[in-house]
Order: structure tokens, then sequence, then C-alpha cells
């Protein structure tokens, strides 16, 4: 579908959206675990309507930062294929691939979700890294939210692998999780015609011109956020959407339960 | 070294178990995802479209432009760093070739089609899986194709011909060769050959010829998938 | 003996054996090989005389002379528009096919068609190169204003217009929306609220995932009864 700006605007006055969904409601979510079992530490698939988005884990060995020589790190990474999407390029990472994975990183990193001591193997020697990889298989608007669900999805699916000394065999999957102790959801609101909406499909996206992603704990309390696109947001809005961006965090909680 | 039982029980003509489904990518023009064993390969292609820079048109043709991707987790081991690498960029190479003699994109000169590979999932095979998701998403996508491209690897297994080496068969202590081919299934013409290992001509040439019998049960296989993405449902 | 191995309105894949003998002659999307005439893509079968053809089920649009389509104007020239008709190629539009008005020299182009804007257009002529001309003088062609517009596969497009333009007059009568289809696969829709226009979508893509299936106007018209009942309520 090709709609314009004018046309998605005029929707949206009329206090509808193109496909008749509330200004409030989400496509249908689906979320599949262990789509790499074999490859990966640990996988999954989101799809929030047209889009889908698949992760996978994999576990290094490495050294410790200098000043946190007892923990262990992550690494967010999102690859805008252009499988996915006439719009993506080929080469390197564009500036919205780099905001998808700093963003999704950001959520699970201060949230504190993954318990970074528990990552360490010798201290001030050898931590466990974790990297997550993120690619969409069809590009149709919300990556924000699909990023930040398949992570979790990822990371919840995820083991270590055996550990032979100092090296790691990844034949052999151990049955210890990934220590992930806090589900941060991450649900981004969006300003279209100045009224607030969640989920946009592709169109919507682009007829927007600011957002604001919002990441949640189960315990109500916000780790991380990000503003973006050209236009600012009123403090009132800001308000708005966080009780917005709350209700809807929990709401989409419950499809890890 | 003798190779009586294959490590998975599979006959040595036996293929592993094989999905296909097209019209898996919304947005591309055509898709389709071929999983073979535990190998898991998706494909979209895009286009015709403008092709810069101008230098790479071609006057009486689209070109034709493969890109082969293994996901970061995909692999057997160790994380793959993400982006193009040696490996990936033959194998893009030789992929595009296969499809070279099957393909008229003649009617859309100085334009290029481009059709994207990725590896979800990897056990072996993968750039056989990838033509073999490749062709589908191709057919998928309405262009003129003399015929479809099937591909498997086959080779030796100690010293047993074998189709469709899986990781651990390549990876056996007895060694193995390894020979991805691509075949047209009506004319039964090869279009891609490979071969790493150490082989005589007598095992090569049946390695080949068990190859082709393999591919022709790909065919059937990437035959109903295409067939099922318009098969006509009972109206109630 | 000459003899068709495929039924009429048949889904075939490149490779299938369509007719045997030489009494048959391969049309678009077949080719011959010895005494065989063989499918060179996924469509389905139309024998028109002796002449077997496959038409395409996917795939872009491919510009032919006459074409109406609808277009996105990109860019312009001193001289020219260039308008993204959906296929390979850029097409363009001349000052002097674009208007009856006489244009001042150094007038700006943007007055009559600027960057964005969407037009009903005609293909005046393509060449083997890609060269596209478009024309907007012949009746009913015009820059469309307002409503949205929905992309199809344009091998479908005469499915979504039907025989005498039945399927279409279907759809406007039950949606009553106005609706021009693109031989590109651009379809234009401008109804009396979103919710129409959602109708009229919902039922151009049902022509568009079935077109290979027979009695689509029953189908389409009874998808059509049921919703247009719903939205009354």
């Amino acid at each position: 579908m090709m709609v314009s700006r004018d046309y998605i605007e005029s929707v949206i006055a009329k206090q509808m959206r193109i496909d008749g969904r509330k200004f409030d409601e989400y496509r249908k979510i689906e979320i599949e675990y262990g789509v790499s079992s074999k490859s990966a530490e640990g996988s999954a698939r989101v799809k929030i309507g047209d889009t889908e988005v698949v992760a996978g884990v994999k576990l290094e060995l490495g050294s410790p930062f200098s000043d946190k020589p007892g923990e262990g790190s992550i690494m967010v990474n999102v690859e805008l294929l252009p499988l996915s999407s006439p719009l993506f390029e080929s080469g390197p990472p564009s500036i919205d691939a780099i905001e998808l994975s700093r963003v999704t990183d950001r959520g699970i990193r201060e949230s504190k979700a993954i318990d970074f001591k528990k990552l360490c193997v010798r201290e001030g020697e050898k931590v466990w890294l974790i990297f997550i990889d993120i690619y969409p298989i069809n590009a149709g608007g919300n990556l924000f939210d699909a990023c930040g669900l398949v992570a979790l999805a990822a990371l919840r699916d995820a083991v270590f692998p055996k550990l032979d000394g100092d090296k790691i065999d990844y034949h052999v999957k151990t049955k210890t999780k990934v220590p992930l102790t806090k589900l941060p959801i991450s649900c981004t609101v969006w300003k279209v015609n100045n009224e607030l909406i969640v989920d946009p499909c592709l169109e919507e996206e682009m007829a927007s011109n600011a957002r604001l992603s919002v990441v949640y704990t189960e315990a109500g309390e916000i780790c991380a956020m990000q503003k973006g696109g050209d236009s600012p947001l009123t403090s009132e809005e800001i308000a708005q959407i966080l009780d917005l961006a709350e209700i809807k965090s929990q709401e989409l909680r419950r499809h890890f339960k | 070294m003798k190779y009586t039982k294959r490590i998975d029980g599979r006959k040595f003509d036996e293929l592993r178990a094989m999905k296909a489904e097209v019209g898996v990518v919304k947005n591309a023009v055509g898709s389709a995802r071929f999983q073979i064993g535990k190998t898991v390969a998706i494909a979209a292609v895009y286009g015709p479209k403008d092709l810069f820079p101008k230098f790479l048109q071609k006057p009486q043709s689209a070109r034709l432009r493969c890109n082969y991707n293994m996901m970061a987790f995909s692999g057997s081991g160790e994380r793959v760093r993400p982006g193009a690498n040696r490996r990936s960029k033959e194998i893009s190479m030789v992929i595009e070739k296969a499809f070279e003699p099957v393909l008229d994109l003649s009617e859309f000169p100085k334009a290029v089609v481009d059709v994207y590979i990725e590896l979800i999932q990897t056990d072996a095979g993968t750039r056989c899986a990838g033509i073999c998701a490749a062709s589908l998403a191709l057919a998928d996508a309405g262009f003129d194709m003399k015929d479809l491209v099937c591909a498997v690897s086959c080779g030796l297994v100690g010293d047993q011909v074998v189709v469709d080496l899986d990781k651990p068969e390549e990876d056996f202590e007895g060694g193995a060769v390894d020979i991805p081919i691509a075949m047209l299934p009506r004319t039964g013409e090869i279009t891609l050959l490979q071969l790493d290992g150490e082989i005589s001509k007598e095992d090569l040439k049946k390695a080949i010829e068990a190859g082709k019998e393999a591919c022709k049960k790909i065919y059937e296989v990437q035959k109903a998938a295409l067939r099922a993405k318009y098969a006509q449902e009972v109206v109630a | 003996m000459s003899k068709l191995v495929i039924e009429e309105r048949q889904v075939v894949i490149p490779g299938d054996t369509l007719a045997e003998g030489m009494d048959f002659l391969p049309g678009k999307g077949a080719f011959r090989e010895g005494d065989n005439i063989i499918s060179s893509r996924l469509g389905i079968t139309n024998v028109s005389g002796r002449i077997v053809n496959v038409n395409a089920l996917s795939g872009r649009y491919i510009p032919r002379r006459d074409d109406v389509v609808i277009g996105y104007v990109k860019d312009m020239s001193y001289s020219s528009w260039f308008v993204d008709v959906g296929c390979a190629y850029e097409a363009s539009l001349s000052m002097k096919e674009a208007t009856a008005d006489f244009i001042e020299r150094g007038s700006s182009l943007s007055d009559y068609f600027g960057i964005g804007e969407i037009i009903l257009t005609r293909i005046s002529n393509v060449t083997k190169e890609g060269n596209i001309d478009l024309t907007m003088k012949a009746p009913g062609l015009r820059k469309l204003h307002g409503g949205k517009i929905i992309e199809i596969t344009p091998s479908k497009i005469p499915r979504v217009v039907g025989k005498q333009g039945s399927m279409i007059s279907l759809i406007k009568d039950k949606t009553g929306c106005s609706i021009f289809a693109g031989q590109n696969g651009r379809i234009w829709i401008r109804g009396a609220n979103p919710e129409a226009e959602k109708l009229a979508t919902e039922a151009i893509q049902l022509i568009n995932d079935k077109a290979h299936t027979s009695g689509l106007t029953e189908r389409v018209g009874a998808f059509l009864e049921q919703h247009a009942l719903e939205m009354q309520k």
C-alpha cells in the first residue's frame, strides 16, 4: 500500500486508523522460541502483524572491562536486511540500524535484567559476553518494539554452552539458563497529526514526526527512553505517553507468561 | 577409512527431511524458505530496478545480483562476524552463475534483479539450500526461467559415496569430500560444481550421479511448494 | 499427433510441459524445446487458437504502449517531469505532453505537477532500452487529489476490472467509492469515509489473492454484501 501522509493524517483526524484499529491497539503478536536451536544458544521469532524479526544469542568468552573486572557484558546488533524491505540497502549499518541496536541494548542493560556478575568466569580474566543479533525478515512498521520483544525472547531461550577449561564446546549445551532476572518491555508511542498511537504500520510510521520509546520493568520502573523524529513533544504529551506505554508494556509482558 | 553406517542413520542415497514454502516475505516481489535437515535458508527477490553505478548495467538484459549471508548466530561454532567476507562473496558469485543459464531477464535491459539469501540455521549444505530457496523465490517473482534449479551437496565420507552431507559428516575423522552441485532438473545439466577434498575420478563420477538423482527428489519438493501457493481451495 | 497437456486456466510452473507436437505455438511465458512447448514461468495458462500462453501471477509492472497508469512525480528538469510508474525505469512526461497551456520560458514546472503528486497518465511510447514517454493528453487523464493508493500484482488488474468493468462497478456500487485501476497495478480509491475505503481495499485484496480461482465475482459480491451490512450497523 502506498498512502500519502495527508491521507494518514486525514484518517487519524477522524479518530480512526487505516487498518481499522484503535489508537492504542497492537496488531496480533506471536512469539516462537528456538528458531535456530541447533546453531544459537538461544533464538526466537516475533511477529507483530506483518512485521517479522528473528534473533539469536551467541555466547563467547572474553576479557572484562578494566573498571568492571568481575562482570560480563552484552552486545546487541540489529541489521536491517535488504531481504526484509525495499527501503533497506546493503552496506555498513545505517544510522537507523545503529539506533535500533542501541535502544534495544539500553533497555536490557540499564534495567539490569541480566545479572552481569553471574557472567564472571574468573575475575579480571575471563567473563561471558552475550551477543544478541537481530534481523528483520519482513519490515512492516514498529521495529522498535519488535526488536525489544525478540531480544528478550531469545534471551529467555538461551542456555550456556559447555565449558572445557577455557574452551567452549558449542555442540554441548548445559541446562543452565542465561541469568535473565527481569523483563524490560519497550513500548513506542508515535505522534501522528497530534494524536498518539502505538504499533504503527509502515505508512503510519512514515507519516509520524515524533516518537518516544519507553522501556518499563515489571516493577513499573522506567529504564530507558529514546525520543525520535523531527518534531518536539510537550510535557503533557510526554506524561500521556508514559501512562499509555505503562499500560501497553504490561499488556505486552503477558506474551511471556 | 571405512564408512559403513551414516551418523544420523540415513541410507547413503537418502536426503535429510525437506520443507519448502513460497511467499514468506510479504515486502518482496518473490520469496521462499527452504529447509533441509537443520539447514534453513530464506530468499527474497526485489526488482527489476535501476542499477547504479552505470558501468555495471548490461545493455541487453537485467543483471542478476545474489547476496548470500549467514546470520551471525547461524554457524556451528562461534558467532559469525556480520558483514560480507571472502567466503560469502565467492558463494554469492557462484550462485549467480548457477542461475545464468535458466533465467531470462532480456525484458529488462540495464536494470538489476536482487536476490537476498539469508541462513537462519546451518548444518552444512548452505549454498545448496540457498540456491533451492532462491530458485523458488525467482519463480514466485514471476521471472521467465527455462527450469528451476535444484542443488545438493554430494561426495565421499570415508570410502563411501553419499548425498546431502551434514556437518558431522563433513567433519568425519576418516576424511570427507564435499561436492556441491546445482542441476537443471529437466536436462540434467550442471550449473554449479565445486569440490573440497581428495577423490578418485571413478568416485567423483559416482558421486555426481548420486547427486543428480538426489536433485530430482528436491525438484519434487520445489514443485509441490510452488503449486501449493496457488492450490485451489474448496469453496464452501 | 499434437495435443495439449494442460487445461485452460491451469496454474503451471517453469519447466512444465504445456503441449506436445508441432501444431501448437509457444506464446507469452512459453518456449519450444524439441517437440514440446514448455512453460517458462509460474502462471496461469491461456490457450488462444494454436498459441499457448502463460500469464504471470506475480512480478513487477512491464510498461506497454497505451496503458493508463498511476504515477508518482519524482523529479523535474527544465522541460520535463520524471515519473515513477512502478517499473524498472523512470518515465518522462514532457512539457508538450503535459498540458495544452502555454508555459512561459523560465516558469516553474512545479506549478503544474509538484514532486510527490499523483497522476493518472498514459504511456505514449516505450523503447526496448527502457525509455518511457507519458502523455496527459487524453480524456480522463489528470492529477489525483486525496484518496489512497493500493498496489497489487499488475497482471491481476484485468480481474479487478472484470468483464466490461463488471467487477470494479460492483465494488464502486457497494462501497460508494471512486476507484481508478491503473494497468501498472496501482489502484486509487476515494470514498466517503475511511471505512468505505477500507472495505474497497479488502475486496481488491481478495481479488489479488484469489485471482487464479473461478467464481470470483460471486465471492467478492458475497464479501461486500456481508461487510456492507456490518458497516450500516
